[in-house]
């Protein structure tokens, strides 16, 4: 667990370097998704292996089988924001219920329709 | 009953209390989720959030206090977002056939997405900063803080718009795909991350594969093209 769990943490430590050093308007864990990403390849075509390491593979899988309660605390701070929630409630809500239920319709049907066979 | 006062005091203080508040909040939100059948609209993220903010609101522990042990689960946010890379690599051969139309969907969507939070909020004639803090909704939280800064908007308010636009993708996306007739699952998983971030991303992955895959994808895709194109289309169309 200690090398996978470091492994993540080097990517996004070289993402947050790469973003700053090149001025990336990407947050470094972005970048270092990206990283990860290059690395699994570049380690699939020179051992010829694809699958993801069996240790490493578990531990992404058990962050990510977490990944909710990852966004609890900072969805907490909700509580901060309780009455300039409370002062423009009508356009908040309407933007954030419609806009995001529209904006998932409207990438579904597209992505279905470019998608198809 | 002093000695009641004196522990509330040390817990208040102390990460320790507010680290095991979200650890049982999280695992009583599950909990709840599996009892209500895995149902999209009981989604953990919101029901863990609630009680929390409930919680504090009624003990009248300040958030600053309650992020001081919670930051131990926040922190690991960002290796989390680093190991979405694993999905989309075992998912690769699937994602490499239809790299061209997923990345046209979810750089439409994107701009769909701000778009309709900007239209919506200048027709109930909010203010410009409400305005601006609406555009960048459905990218994750530290992008999007950033783009509205650029664009006039309250930094602070957009992670909450952020966060609650992540709730409702999530638990009402899925009813909204199957109501429009989605059922490809790379689509699904596309627009949920393109919609709803990372909250959705985390549903995603606990239904299908192949939907948490695309949905990572579609969530750092739109990260990327959002702060690239945002701010430029914002000068373009707003001046």
């Amino acid at each position: 667990m200690i090398p996978s769990l470091t492994t993540l943490l080097a990517c996004q430590l070289a993402g947050e370097a790469l973003g700053r050093a090149l001025r990336l308007p990407v947050p470094g864990p972005v970048l270092g998704m990206v990283l990860l990403f290059g690395l699994l390849l570049l380690r699939g075509r020179l051992r010829g292996r694809a699958e993801v390491p069996d240790e490493f593979g578990r531990t992404a899988d058990a962050l990510l089988g977490n990944l909710g309660l990852l966004f609890v605390p900072a969805g907490v701070g909700v509580v901060l924001y309780l009455p300039l929630l409370a002062r423009d409630w009508a356009p908040l809500s309407l933007a954030v219920v419609a806009g995001t239920l529209a904006t998932v319709a409207f990438t579904g049907r597209l992505a279905q329709w470019l998608l198809r066979p | 009953m002093t000695g009641l006062a004196e522990i509330w005091v040390y817990l208040a203080r102390e990460p320790l209390a507010a680290l095991t508040a979200t650890l049982m909040a999280w695992l009583a939100a599950q909990r709840l989720h599996r009892l209500l059948g895995r149902h999209p609209l009981a989604n953990p993220v919101l029901f863990a959030v609630a009680l929390l903010a409930a919680g504090l609101l009624w003990s009248g522990v300040a958030y600053r206090d309650y992020f001081q042990g919670a930051q131990f689960v926040h922190f690991l946010l960002g290796p989390a977002t680093v190991a979405l890379a694993v999905p989309l690599y075992r998912q690769w051969q699937l994602v490499r056939q239809s790299a061209l139309a997923a990345a046209a969907s979810v750089v439409l969507g994107g701009v769909f997405a701000a778009a309709s939070g900007v239209a919506l909020a200048w027709m109930l004639d909010a203010a410009p900063e409400v305005t601006a803090s609406l555009a960048p909704r459905s990218v994750t939280t530290p992008v999007a803080m950033g783009i509205a800064e650029q664009l006039g908007g309250l930094p602070s308010l957009t992670a909450a718009v952020v966060i609650l636009s992540g709730i409702v993708g999530a638990a009402l996306g899925p009813a909204v795909l199957d109501m429009v007739g989605v059922k490809d699952w790379r689509a699904r998983g596309l627009a949920i991350g393109t919609a709803a971030h990372g909250i959705g991303t985390a549903r995603a992955l606990g239904v299908n594969a192949t939907a948490g895959a695309f949905s990572g994808l579609a969530m750092g895709l739109n990260a990327l093209a959002t702060a690239l194109f945002l701010p430029l289309l914002w000068r373009l169309v707003i001046g």
